[in-house]
């Protein structure tokens, strides 16, 4: 069957904003799919507002809605766009959740579209915990036992039969949210409560605790001749208990004998073909009583999700693409593997090295948040490696995560290392340590759960630290001694530290007996075929399979792990990069350690490194590619802060040079140059020691921002007022970083205004490529702030001032590519507050926003060409507003309040366009998932609100002013809190959309408002940019 | 950890890869063939179709999870060594009772680890499968064991390996079938079917007791009289190492027996059959080994993922007056996985539906041949007659 001619146009949900549990592999599988579907001549219509990823690019479908994900949208696209069929796999929960929605509603009915993918009923049955478990029964699969409960009373009936701990599973939401597991009655009936208001449908799955048992996944595909296959098996290397996404895991499965991964196969088949789900991927978790081996179907997920985005670059096979292909009619077997070309894509891949994937996390983001990981998933972002053994694999990963979770382990006594077993981000790295200390692999599989099998590998991994520390000095080592170290994948640096040598010397030791990295292929079948696709991973073995190049190549670093402060628009602009190069016939080669991302789809670049983002693994790249120019300006600080070492090791750097990179961030040439261009800065100091900031303080007078010398994502970053602020500062905070480093401490100026402007700059000429105005008055850390373009608020002067400033600035810094400068306006006047050579989170909105491919034409430029080659003459001039704001991740954090500050805590955004300045807001707000209410009541609490009260009440809303009498009672459709009541968290828990600024709350109202007075339309953003 | 000792594989072509000694100290020469399965290294050690080939496994840990006795394919290991990336010292899992290279050194068998597996299989896959030698430091410096070899003793591996006679023209039936007939002990009476033991994998006797069969276990050398004097009602041809060319009298038996007994191949009981209809055989490039192969049933169109283990295949064209007709083909290659007789209740398949190690999606077949019996119980008495001119 080949694809359906019946169908000529798809509709595809996207996810929305990168939230936790939901983040870059929705576009990674959303592009795969888009990219595959129109080749088949599809018409492709899809919604998803946000801006930073690839798939929402104007290019990947015929018609781009960056509009909410609400049914309201949804319902408006599809009157507009009448498609055929609707595919709800490719955009995770959210987009499955909605689908549901709009055909429980009718809607889809009612247009005429047809569910692909899945089938409402098959998707329901995978969904709700008490038809799947019905379902499992029915085909003789176990599952955990447990009830599902619809209040607090029949909850109290599964505690008394299943006793503590017990699992509580929220119904449909997302990434466990507002689950747990409970050790303690109190902690019981909170989970519960929690889990009930969380779940869309009120339900929660009580259940008995399968708590360190052993995790697994399959990840299985199938089409509609019924011909299925399993993927790969992931196992969990942290038991039950943490969610998956939390988990160290590895694929393939390395503790299961064939018998045991027999039998999970043949549950996982019988589970796809129960459920009904007809095409494509599913992803199926089991977890094994390691006594017995007792197997129990835990849940299914009929989508591609996390799990099939890391299944699809751990083994080459592009579950989302094949997944779409499906979908619209093929068989497995009728579509090649792309890799082999010659064979077909209806097969079991099989690999010959192991994948590490280890999470990361931002608990340090969220004081009060406590950093014990249960089954709500809380890290931010993940990298994979790959490597020819689990060990060496392992520690590409720990050097991959860019975090030295290691720091202060070995100064703990044992008691509070012992307390580091139980699940936290840093527990692998206190076993470990435990190791060192000589705790046994029993004791360490007591405490923890892990598989003895890890531990040994973990163990022997100690053991050989301890060789290598003996073993003294390495310019003795033979060669075959070398090799047998690296191939455990101990790094130079790691090297260095055991021997008391330094990574430099170490590397040209090793180097002098010819052990460097040769480049193994991902292929799916273990080298039985030919590969074709260049999609390659180091290791310490003899034989190296990289092809020689017939073009110049250059070298794009990726971003790395996702991270608040660096998320996927780092990606956006690496690939936009990528494709800018290719189209002027070099040929590229991409480094990236992000399983999530485009970046990392081997579709993307000609050639992809899958590499650990360090100096010593990029720089071996570099040697084995001899490119022509590397390009380190796109990928955020990960690779910026390669841009020194690599210009010295030789690598011949593309774009700004590093030397206007450290112009730019380094203090005090930056504030001569400043002062050298008349630009105004916010009087500022350094201080190398607690004592000289408080003197230093005093003199520049409060109120101050101050921060660590180096800042990603205002880390560390606080306003301070008085005194006895900056002490609490400086013994609270400061006292815990790593390394103390000088503190900079800056006027903070009060109410102003923050500008965002993006430029593009050949070194000879520079143009405005947008100035954004933060909603969000300065203290808000600019990647929390929503912002609107263009500024709607600057006299026609500042803006003038603005531009000039920013084009001077780019030009004495001898910028080639993307300048990033933020000001603030008080009082009129205009300062500078820091300049950034390099792509800006912002990319990717004003890309969208005005229609010019911003890290396209970087990447031009770091190649040679001039804006006059490029056809630049003017700065863009759109006549629609565009609004981006952010998605918080407060709920996952119990206990911290939902306050916005200098230290960024958002992790994706939403955009929203329009005409008018405050539709494009209200879109953005939905989009960003803030559900502002058309009617209903809204509780105003904190000073100078009588406007907002005004439009709301204006708008048909029913507005309470001041904190409520019963504040335990009901919870109204908004509130706006500028007090920081403990109002909000409640709210935000009760999903009541939030406000907590003054400025954001003029706009919300504003926004209710206007779209009260208007029947609101969808229009493509190819329409906008026409 | 650092420093083991030294080990050699050597392959006759003159490539040499140098690795650690694992499993039994020794020096072993076999046909070097790789299996890409990620699981079930002990059944593949213990299929008694690898006698004579050194196996190299592709996915680089081996050992993970032990050896447990409940998966032995048959009593002893019978690969003629064994290569990994890296064997775990150290296992986990709670069925195992005793690790790898317990069960190497136990059995006399000699692997190597820490080669560049990846680069082997490679070369295999260009080249074709080559004869290979592992040999151990200690077996030729005792005293020095962690130290290099030099280039003259790895000289006289190269010679070893090509002195090594070739599997391609030997029948090695004779080395791994059962001495004597027994019968499998099982709660089943009344369908009784022979299984002509050319190499015969236990989990093939399982799966055939499991759909109600009755299993009687022949050496491979046994008359057709013999096989009908049991009165069977159905005939099994069994797996087995070796060049299916060879074994004449296999041919002959199958060739006797055609059409009297609903019959089932596997492996090389299906190119006994392919021969014994006078079509010919011929060895692959590299074979087919592992746990992914996708095949497609002609007769359903849907795809069956299969573990395989040949490095010969039936060419159909070759067998004359189209007495079969394809049912599998392999989705890879295109080469024939399957085939049924034209009038007989006679089918065969060339990968392994029992699996053990790999994947279930073919256990059908050993229903089908239980309804094949089941209907012929009925048929007239043709076939009888000629049965009773045998005996």
């Amino acid at each position: 069957m080949p694809a359906r001619s019946d169908l000529h146009k798809l509709l595809i949900l996207g996810s929305g904003p990168i939230q936790i549990g939901q983040a870059a592999e929705f576009d990674y599988s959303g592009t795969q799919a888009l990219k595959a579907l129109r080749r088949l001549g599809y018409r492709i219509a899809l919604i998803n507002p946000n801006p930073a990823t690839i798939m929402t690019d104007p290019d990947l479908a015929d018609s781009t809605y960056l509009e909410p994900l609400t049914a309201d949208f949804v319902r408006l696209v599809i009157a507009k766009e009448r498609p055929d069929a609707l595919l709800p796999t490719l955009g995770g929960q959210t987009a499955l959740n909605l689908a549901m929605e709009l055909d429980r509603d009718g809607t889809l009915a009612h247009f005429g579209v047809e569910l692909v993918g899945a089938k409402a009923d098959a998707i329901d049955k995978g969904e709700d915990r008490a038809r799947f478990q019905e379902a499992m029964h029915g085909i003789g699969q176990k599952t955990p036992r447990g009830e599902l409960v619809h209040g607090t009373d029949q909850a109290r009936g599964a505690l008394e039969r299943f006793g503590l701990p017990a699992v509580i599973r929220p119904s449909f939401t997302l990434g466990g949210t507002g689950g747990g597991i409970a050790h303690t009655e109190a902690e019981f009936w909170r989970i519960v409560e929690q889990g009930l208001q969380s779940s869309p449908v009120h339900s929660v799955l009580i259940e008995e605790s399968v708590l360190g048992w052993k995790e697994f996944e399959l990840e299985v595909m199938r089409d509609l001749a019924d011909t299925v296959v399993v993927i790969t098996a992931i196992e969990n290397v942290d038991p039950m208990g943490v969610h998956t996404g939390d988990s160290i895991t590895v694929a393939p499965s390395q503790t299961l004998s064939d018998v045991e991964y027999q039998r999970m196969r043949d549950a996982a088949i019988a589970i796809i073909r129960e459920i009904g789900v007809e095409t494509g991927g599913s992803n199926i978790q089991f977890a094994v009583d390691p006594s017995d081996g007792r197997t129990l179907v835990i849940e299914m997920n009929p989508r591609v999700s996390r799990s099939s985005a890391l299944a699809s670059k751990a083994t080459g096979f592009p579950i989302a693409k094949i997944a779409a292909l499906l979908a619209v009619g093929f068989r497995l077997d009728e579509l090649p593997n792309d890799i082999t070309r010659v064979t077909p894509a209806a097969f079991e891949p099989t690999i010959d090295y192991v994948v590490t994937k280890i999470p990361r996390f931002a608990f340090e983001k969220f004081p009060g948040a406590e950093p014990w990981l249960g089954t709500q998933m809380r890290s931010v972002g993940e990298v994979m490696a790959i490597g020819r053994s689990f060990k060496e694999s392992f520690q590409k990963a720990l050097r991959s995560l860019e975090s030295d979770v290691r720091l202060g382990l070995a100064e703990l006594n044992d008691r509070e290392l012992g307390e580091l077993l139980r699940p936290n981000p840093r527990r692998i790295q206190a076993v470990l340590e435990g190791l060192r200390r000589g705790w046994g692999v029993d004791l360490l599989r007591g405490a923890t759960g892990i598989d003895p099998w890890f531990l040994w590998q973990l163990a022997e991994l100690v053991g050989a630290e301890a060789e290598i520390r003996a073993s003294g000095d390495p310019a003795a080592w033979s060669a075959a001694i070398w090799r047998e170290v690296k191939a455990m994948g101990f790094s130079d640096q790691a090297i260095a530290e055991l021997t008391g040598s330094d990574p430099t010397a170490i590397r040209s030791l090793r180097k002098s007996q010819g052990v460097r990295p040769v480049y193994k292929t991902v292929d799916t079948c273990a080298a039985e075929f030919e590969a074709y696709t260049p999609y390659h991973y180091s290791s310490y073995d003899l034989e190296d399979e990289v092809a020689e190049a017939e073009r110049p190549r250059v070298l794009i670093l990726g971003s790395g792990p996702n991270r608040i402060g660096q998320g996927v628009e780092f990606d956006y602009a690496t690939v936009h990069a990528v494709w800018a190069l290719s189209e002027l016939g070099y040929e590229t080669v991409m480094v990236n350690s992000n399983p999530e991302t485009v970046s990392t789809d081997y579709d993307t670049a000609d050639r992809l490194y899958f590499e650990p983002l360090t100096f010593e693994d990029v720089l071996n790249v570099v040697e084995r590619e001899q490119p022509v120019g590397v390009l380190v300006q796109l990928g955020g600080q990960t690779p910026l802060k390669l841009a020194g070492p690599l210009s010295q090791a030789g690598a011949p750097l593309w774009g700004t040079p590093a030397t206007a990179i450290d112009r730019a961030e380094d203090r005090a040439a930056f504030h001569a140059l400043c002062g050298e261009l008349g630009l105004r800065q916010p009087a500022g100091a350094v201080a190398k020691t607690p004592e000289e900031a408080l003197t230093l303080a005093g003199q520049l007078g409060y109120p101050l921002m101050v921060r660590p010398s180096y800042v990603l994502g205002g880390r560390a970053m606080q306003v301070v007022g008085s005194p006895s602020q900056l002490q609490s500062y400086l013994t609270s905070v400061y006292k815990n970083l790593a390394g103390q480093p000088s503190l900079l401490l800056d006027r903070f100026l009060e109410n102003a205004t923050e500008i965002d402007v993006d430029c593009l700059c050949d070194g000879r000429r520079a143009l405005i490529a947008g100035v954004m105005e933060h909603i969000e008055a300065a203290g808000v850390h600019s990647g929390d702030s929503a912002c609107v373009l263009p500024p709607v608020s600057l006299s026609a002067a500042l803006l003038a001032e603005i531009e000039a400033s920013t084009v001077r600035l780019a030009l004495a810094l001898g910028v080639k590519g993307l300048l990033n400068v933020q000001y603030a306006v008080q009082s009129g006047q205009l300062y500078i507050l820091e300049a950034n050579p390099r792509a800006s989170r912002t990319v990717p909105f004003v890309s969208k926003a005005v229609g010019w491919p911003l890290a396209k034409y970087a990447a031009r430029i770091a190649a040679g060409q001039s804006l006059d080659d490029l056809g630049l003459h003017s700065p863009p001039a759109p006549k629609h507003y565009s609004v981006k704001e952010v998605h918080l991740p407060f709920l996952k954090f119990a206990g911290v309040a939902p306050q916005l500050g200098p230290e960024m805590r958002s992790t994706g955004e939403s955009m929203g366009i329009d005409a008018l300045a405050e539709l494009a807001y209200y879109r953005a707000a939905l989009g960003a998932g803030q559900r502002l209410p058309r009617s209903g009541t809204a509780w105003l609490v904190g000073a100078g609100l009588e406007e907002v009260a005004g439009d709301l009440r204006k708008a048909g809303l029913e507005v309470s002013e001041g904190e409520p009498a019963d504040a335990a009672g009901a919870l109204p459709e908004l509130l706006i809190d500028l007090t920081a009541s403990s109002l909000l968290r409640r709210a935000l828990e009760g999903g009541v959309p939030i406000v907590t600024t003054k400025e954001a709350a003029r706009w919300t109202a504003r926004a209710i408002l206007a779209a009260s007075r208007c029947d609101l339309q969808v229009t493509p953003l190819q329409e906008w940019l026409s | 950890m650092l420093g083991r000792e030294r080990a050699l594989l050597v392959l006759e072509d003159g490539t040499v890869y140098r690795g650690y000694a694992f499993g039994h100290r020794g020096e072993t020469v076999g046909e070097v063939v790789f299996n890409t399965s990620m699981t079930g290294y002990q059944e593949i050690m213990t299929d008694p179709s690898y006698y004579g080939q050194i196996v190299c496994m592709t996915y680089p840990h081996i050992g993970n999870y032990g050896v447990a006795i409940y998966d032995m394919e048959s009593n002893r290991p019978y690969v003629q060594g064994m290569i990994a990336r890296e064997f775990s010292e150290h296992y986990s899992n709670q069925r195992a009772q005793q690790s790898i290279e317990e069960l190497m050194r136990d059995h006399g068998i000699v692997g190597i680890s820490g080669i560049d597996t990846r680069a082997l299989v490679r070369r295999l896959r260009s080249g074709g499968v080559l004869k290979g030698v592992i040999l151990h430091r200690s077996v030729i410096h005792p005293d020095d064991p962690l130290g290099d070899f030099d280039p003259e003793e790895e000289q006289a591996c190269v010679l070893a390996a090509l002195r090594h006679p070739d599997i391609d023209g030997r029948d090695l039936t004779p080395e791994v079938t059962s001495p004597l007939p027994h019968a499998f002990p099982t709660l089943h009476r009344g369908k009784r079917v022979v299984l002509i033991d050319f190499g015969i994998k236990h989990t093939i006797i399982e799966r055939l007791a499991e759909v109600g069969i009755e299993p009687i276990v022949v050496p491979a050398q046994t008359s057709p009289s013999q096989i009908m004097a049991l009165q069977p009602h159905g005939l099994f041809l069994s797996n087995g190492p070796g060049d299916p060319a060879v074994p004449r009298y296999a041919h002959e038996t199958a060739w006797k027996l055609l059409g009297l007994l609903p019959t089932f191949g596997i492996c090389l009981g299906h190119q006994i059959l392919g021969l014994a209809v006078g079509g010919r055989t011929f060895k692959m490039k590299f074979g087919h080994r592992g746990a992914n192969q996708p095949v497609k049933n002609l007769l359903t169109g849907r795809i069956e993922i299969t573990a395989q283990n040949h490095g010969y295949a039936v060419d159909l064209e070759s067998i004359p007056g189209q007495q079969f007709r394809a049912t599998h083909l392999n989705l890879n290659d295109g080469t024939l996985e399957g085939m049924v007789h034209a009038r007989y209740p006679v089918f065969s398949v060339q990968y392994h539906p029992e699996a053990s190690p790999g994947p279930h999606d073919s256990r059908y077949l050993f229903d089908r041949f239980v309804e094949e019996i089941d209907a012929f119980d009925g048929a007239t008495g043709l076939p009888v007659a000629r049965a009773k001119s045998l005996i």
